[in-house]
Formats: C-alpha cells, sequence, structure tokens
C-alpha cells in the first residue's frame, strides 16, 4: 500500500514536471559581455530577442549585460567572467579568447555570415557646433592647437579603430610610406590631452566635460552623443576616407556548454542577422549588413571610401603585434 | 566673535605658552583662517554641494525615481551586503591582531604589525587584481574552482574578498595605539584577581577601548561602502548583479543619465557626512571620559 502510494506520487510528480516542461521550458539567462557603445543597441535587441524567442520557443529569456572597453572585456572573459556571448570591438579581442583558454575555437570567425560582424561602423569626428576649428579631413586633426580625444589604444576598441583609420589615412595620402604614415599619428597623438580607458568616457570627457575640440569616434557613438546632448551642440562630420570598423560578437563555447545554452545563445547572435536585428542596428546607428535595412537608414550613414584591416594591415593579429603589443608602434609613439 | 573675545578673557593668562598665538599681528590669523577655509570650500564643500545640485537638478521626483530602478536597487543591496560581511569580520580581526601586537611580546611582532598596513600601502587595483590572479580562471586555483562550480572572481565573494582586503587595516590601526598607550596594567590586576583571559576582555580590556572601536568600525564600513578600485577589477560590471553603488554611479554616468548618477553618489556623500557626524560624537564622548577619569 505504502509503495504504490508512493510510486502514485512520484507518477504524477513526472506527469506533471514533463507537463510543465513542455508547456513552459525552463527560463533561461544569458551574459553578453560587449563593449562600451553598444549599451542603446544591446538594450533594444535583447527586448525584441526575447520578444522572438518567447513566440517562436515558448522560454522566457532574460540578459544580462556588461559593457567596457572591449580589451578590458575581453579580459574579463578569460579571467572567468562567465559570458555566454560576446560582442566585442574587434576581432582580435574574441581571438583572444581562443588564444588563452581556448573560450572559443580557433574559427569563430567563420561560423556567421559577414566574418561574423552583423553590423559595421566607422570612425568620424564629433566637433562643437559650427565647427569653429573648421575640422574637415584627417590633415585637419594634426594641425596644432587642435586638441583631439580619442581613448586609450590599449584598452579600448574604438581607439584601436581610431588609430587604424588616421594611419591608413595616412598611408594612403602618403603612397603607402609607413615611415610617413607614423609621422602623421605621432603628430595626431601630440594633441591628444587625456586617453580614457574606453570610449564611452571619451564621449563624456568631450561632451560633458568639454574639452578637446574633436573627438574621434564611432559613427554610432558620436550619433548617439549627438541624441543624448542635443544637436545644437555638435556636429558630425564624415571625413572622405576612414576604416570599416567590423566589431564581431561569438558564442563563448566553452561558457554556453557549461551553462547549457548554446542553442539560445546561437539564435541570440543569429537573430542579429534578421530583418528586425538588422533594423535595430541601424536604428542605433550602426551600419546594417542587410542592403535594404542599409538602405532605410542611407540618409544618416554619408557613403566614404572605407578600407579594411585586411587591406592594409594584413588581418588583426599582425596589426596587434605591430602596433598595440607592449613595445609596439603606439609605445613608441605615444609618451605621456 | 563676541563669545571668542569673552571666552579669551576669562582665560587665565598663566597658560602662556596657549596664547602665544594671540600675540601674532591679527592679519596672520585672518590670512591663515582664509586660506583654510577657501581651501576646505573650493575642495570640500563646493564638490559636496555640486553633487546634491546636480542630482536634484530634475526636480525631487526625478531624484527619487532613481531609487526605484532596478539596478540601482541591486547594487545598494549589494553594497549593504558586502559592508554587513565586511565590516564585522574585520572587527573580529582588528580587535585580535591589536590585542596580539599591542598586550604581548612575541617574535615577528614589527613583522606582523607592518603587514596589516600593507592594504593601505597597495594600491586598491592591485588589491583587485590579487584575487583575480588566485581565482580567476586562469589564475592558481581558477581550474579548480571551475571544476566545482565554485564563483570567486565576478561574483559577490569576490567583492566582498576585495573588500576585506582594503578595509582591514582600519579597525586595527585604530586600536593598536589606544591599547599599547592603556598599557596592560589594568588586565594584570584582573587576572591577579582571579578572572579568566576571556572575562578580562569582556570587562576590562573592552570597555577601555570601545570609543577607538567604534570610530575603526565606522571608517571601515565608510570604505567598505565606497571602495571602488579594487571592486572594479574583480566586479566584471554585470547590470544589477554584480555593480556596487560606487560602481553603478560610474555607470550611470557613462549612460549620460547624469542625475541618476548624481543621485546615487549622493547616497555615498550621505555615508561621507554620517560617518563624520559619528566620528565627531565619538571623539566627543572620548574626550568627556577622558576628563572624567
Amino acid at each position: 500500500m505504502k509503495t504504490s502510494l508512493r510510486f502514485c506520487l512520484l507518477a504524477a510528480l513526472v506527469a506533471v514536471s514533463t507537463w510543465t516542461a513542455h508547456a513552459a521550458p525552463q527560463p533561461v539567462t544569458l551574459l553578453n559581455v560587449s563593449y562600451d557603445p553598444t549599451r542603446e543597441l544591446y538594450q533594444d535587441y535583447n527586448a525584441a530577442f526575447a520578444k522572438h524567442w518567447k513566440a517562436t520557443q515558448g522560454q522566457d529569456v532574460t540578459f544580462n549585460q556588461s559593457h567596457g572597453g572591449s580589451g578590458k572585456q575581453a579580459r574579463a572573459v578569460i579571467d572567468g567572467l562567465e559570458a555566454d556571448v560576446v560582442t566585442l570591438g574587434l576581432a582580435y579581442d574574441i581571438d583572444a579568447l581562443a588564444e588563452h583558454g581556448g573560450l572559443v575555437p580557433k574559427d569563430w570567425q567563420k561560423r556567421l555570415p559577414d566574418n561574423s560582424t552583423p553590423y559595421t561602423s566607422t570612425i568620424v569626428f564629433l566637433v562643437r557646433k559650427g565647427n569653429p576649428k573648421k575640422i574637415k579631413d584627417w590633415p585637419d586633426v594634426v594641425r596644432p592647437g587642435v586638441q583631439v580625444i580619442v581613448p586609450n589604444p590599449k584598452t579600448s576598441g574604438g581607439a584601436r579603430w581610431a588609430y587604424l583609420a588616421a594611419w591608413g589615412y595616412a598611408l594612403q595620402a602618403n603612397g603607402n610610406d609607413a615611415g610617413k604614415a607614423q609621422a602623421f599619428v605621432t603628430a595626431m597623438y601630440k594633441n591628444v590631452p587625456v586617453l580614457d580607458s574606453g570610449a564611452r568616457g571619451s564621449t563624456t570627457t568631450f561632451a560633458q566635460r568639454n574639452i578637446g575640440d574633436v573627438l574621434l569616434a564611432w559613427e554610432n557613438e558620436a550619433h548617439l552623443a549627438q541624441k543624448e546632448f542635443g544637436a545644437d551642440k555638435f556636429e558630425i562630420v564624415t571625413p572622405p576616407v576612414s576604416v570599416l570598423a567590423e566589431p564581431p560578437v561569438s558564442v563563448v563555447d566553452k561558457v554556453a556548454d557549461k551553462h547549457g545554452t548554446r542553442a539560445v545563445a546561437q539564435a541570440y547572435l543569429e537573430y542579429l542577422y534578421s530583418p528586425e536585428g538588422q533594423d535595430i542596428a541601424g536604428r542605433n546607428f550602426y551600419r546594417p549588413r542587410n542592403p535594404k535595412a542599409a538602405e532605410k537608414y542611407a540618409a544618416q550613414f554619408p557613403a566614404l571610401k572605407l578600407f579594411t584591416v585586411d587591406e592594409l594591415f594584413g588581418g588583426w593579429a599582425k596589426c596587434q603585434k605591430t602596433h598595440f603589443d607592449d613595445g609596439g608602434v603606439f609605445d613608441q609613439i605615444y609618451k605621456p | 566673535m563676541a563669545s571668542t573675545v569673552t571666552f579669551r578673557l576669562a582665560k587665565p593668562r598663566a597658560t602662556a605658552p596657549a596664547d602665544a598665538a594671540d600675540l601674532e599681528p591679527a592679519w596672520i590669523r585672518r590670512v591663515l583662517v582664509s586660506v583654510t577655509l577657501g581651501f576646505l570650500v573650493l575642495f570640500l564643500f563646493l564638490p559636496l554641494a555640486a553633487v546634491f545640485v546636480e542630482a536634484l537638478r530634475k526636480g525631487v521626483s526625478v531624484y527619487l525615481a532613481t531609487f526605484l530602478q532596478s539596478d540601482t536597487l541591486a547594487a545598494i543591496r549589494l553594497t549593504l551586503l558586502t559592508a554587513a560581511i565586511a565590516v564585522p569580520l574585520n572587527v573580529v580581526f582588528g580587535v585580535a591582531a591589536a590585542w596580539a601586537i599591542a598586550k604581548f611580546e612575541f617574535p615577528g611582532k614589527s613583522v606582523l604589525t607592518t603587514l596589516i598596513d600593507l592594504p593601505f600601502a597597495v594600491s586598491p587595483v592591485v588589491s583587485g587584481l590579487i584575487y583575480v590572479l588566485l581565482f580567476g580562471a586562469q589564475g592558481w586555483f581558477g581550474p579548480w574552482l571551475s571544476e566545482h562550480h565554485v564563483k570567486i572572481i565576478f561574483a559577490v565573494p569576490g567583492i566582498v574578498l576585495a573588500t576585506i582586503f582594503v578595509t582591514f587595516p582600519f579597525v586595527a590601526r585604530e586600536l593598536i595605539p589606544l591599547m599599547q598607550a592603556q598599557g596592560s596594567d589594568e588586565e594584570q590586576a584582573a587576572i591577579m584577581l582571579g578572572a579568566s583571559g576571556w572575562q578580562t576582555f569582556r570587562r576590562v580590556t573592552l570597555p577601555n577601548v570601545k570609543w577607538g572601536l567604534l570610530y575603526g568600525v565606522i571608517l571601515c564600513n565608510a570604505r567598505a561602502m565606497g571602495e571602488f578600485g579594487a571592486v572594479s577589477v574583480v566586479s566584471g560590471h554585470v547590470r544589477g548583479m554584480t555593480n556596487t553603488v560606487p560602481l553603478q554611479v560610474e555607470i550611470l554616468y557613462n549612460e549620460y543619465n547624469f542625475v541618476g548618477a548624481f543621485a546615487t553618489a549622493s547616497l555615498l556623500a550621505l555615508l561621507a557626512l554620517a560617518t563624520l557626524g559619528i566620528k565627531s560624537f565619538i571623539e566627543w564622548r572620548t574626550q568627556r571620559d577622558t576628563a572624567a577619569a
């Protein structure tokens, strides 16, 4: 009697638990470790994806976000910050996850379309209203008396893109003369009064604390600053030539497998490429990959000549070693 | 002004050295006082006032709304939790260390005294990094911890550890000079009269140092709640989970939510003011107790 009662209870329990499992899968939480200027993008996108996932899979998904300088964030993930996905400022920082601790496979960048970068951006100039220092093109940022605000390339992805944009411009303007490019970038950093550790820190230095004449910023960050502080305060100047910044995304395999979140993490990143994901990217001032979404937001993204890191610098690994590693070119040219 | 004058006149002229200052020309006194006051206004009152002005820029309702935000609430909870763990542990440690150092002679005593000061000498960033090097995924214990699903870094335990580390000198530092000055005569007398060690500690040592202890505790608490550098290194900055109040201030500021940032900062400013208030109260009580003794 006792045994059968117990059996009945157990059977009922199993039935209920499988039934609830079918009706509503366990809620899941994802940690997205991202770089500085994506706060607003992922706030929008997380809400949209949670809705989409609930509608298609019936599962509740909540998100935790961490933001900071791209290199610093990669370091935190390597040191054990358990990110299910990373959405960082540049590919090298995710390469670092492959190199240290094998958190992602070496070929991570081939797993999603467009080198795992669902949206792109570039480096533009944010200047004060009326452009009092007449900053129109790259040569203007090395003029004496022009204060340039840019974060530290050692810790910030945006800063590395800005450095490479300046270097790439100088390289192309001087017939690929690396010496002249270095002289140009050296002159530019002579005009930098303060190096913040992340892109957002530089934006507040420029916009809130009113330091400097021009901010070398992610295009999306420049638009956002204009939106936050008012279009009557700042102007965006798009130089004729700049770098195609490709901020990549990846599932952190080791963590996602440990958490059992691989499927939802994967879907989370894939949905960035969907019409809705692309639209959210455009709305948050990232250049969408999808031609239709790109067309919709064409007005806010002036056409300019864009070069890639692969074209001019032979890929991120080489570029990082030459320019940003300890003792690299940046250390030689920037002496505070 | 009038009261100062009467005070001076009422004072007996016998205490000549104390009155030497009065013999200085008045302009020197005025210059000194105005320099000090100017300095205080410029570097203390203005920034403090600025925090509250900025926090209340958009009105009281916006100010209060900041504290209803779930991320800010979570940060406040985490800060309170961290202090609630770190402060009692440091009280136990501080009293034990101070007692050992002030009342006993043992080899290595000077080394121990120096070690207690270590967190004061080390930059907070390094204090945080120590724990990353120990418990981080690439650190000494990282692989073992990860195998056993124990999270220390980028979770609450790491934040508590880093806070304990940076705040542990406070209580001991307050107590050691006090206990040394008091010597161990009273304890020896108590033991001669047949008190046990615990009785001696509870009835003799503790009452003698209670104000110093309380002072150490509030300083320790203020630092535990306000620590930025070390906690920033081990936090991971996950919103609503591993951000303490100081980190939340930075995040809100970086999100262009300046009112929110200053409103949250005003909590820390209030904490500082309360700390100062309690500190002067304790100083007043200590003076009264010494005068009575």
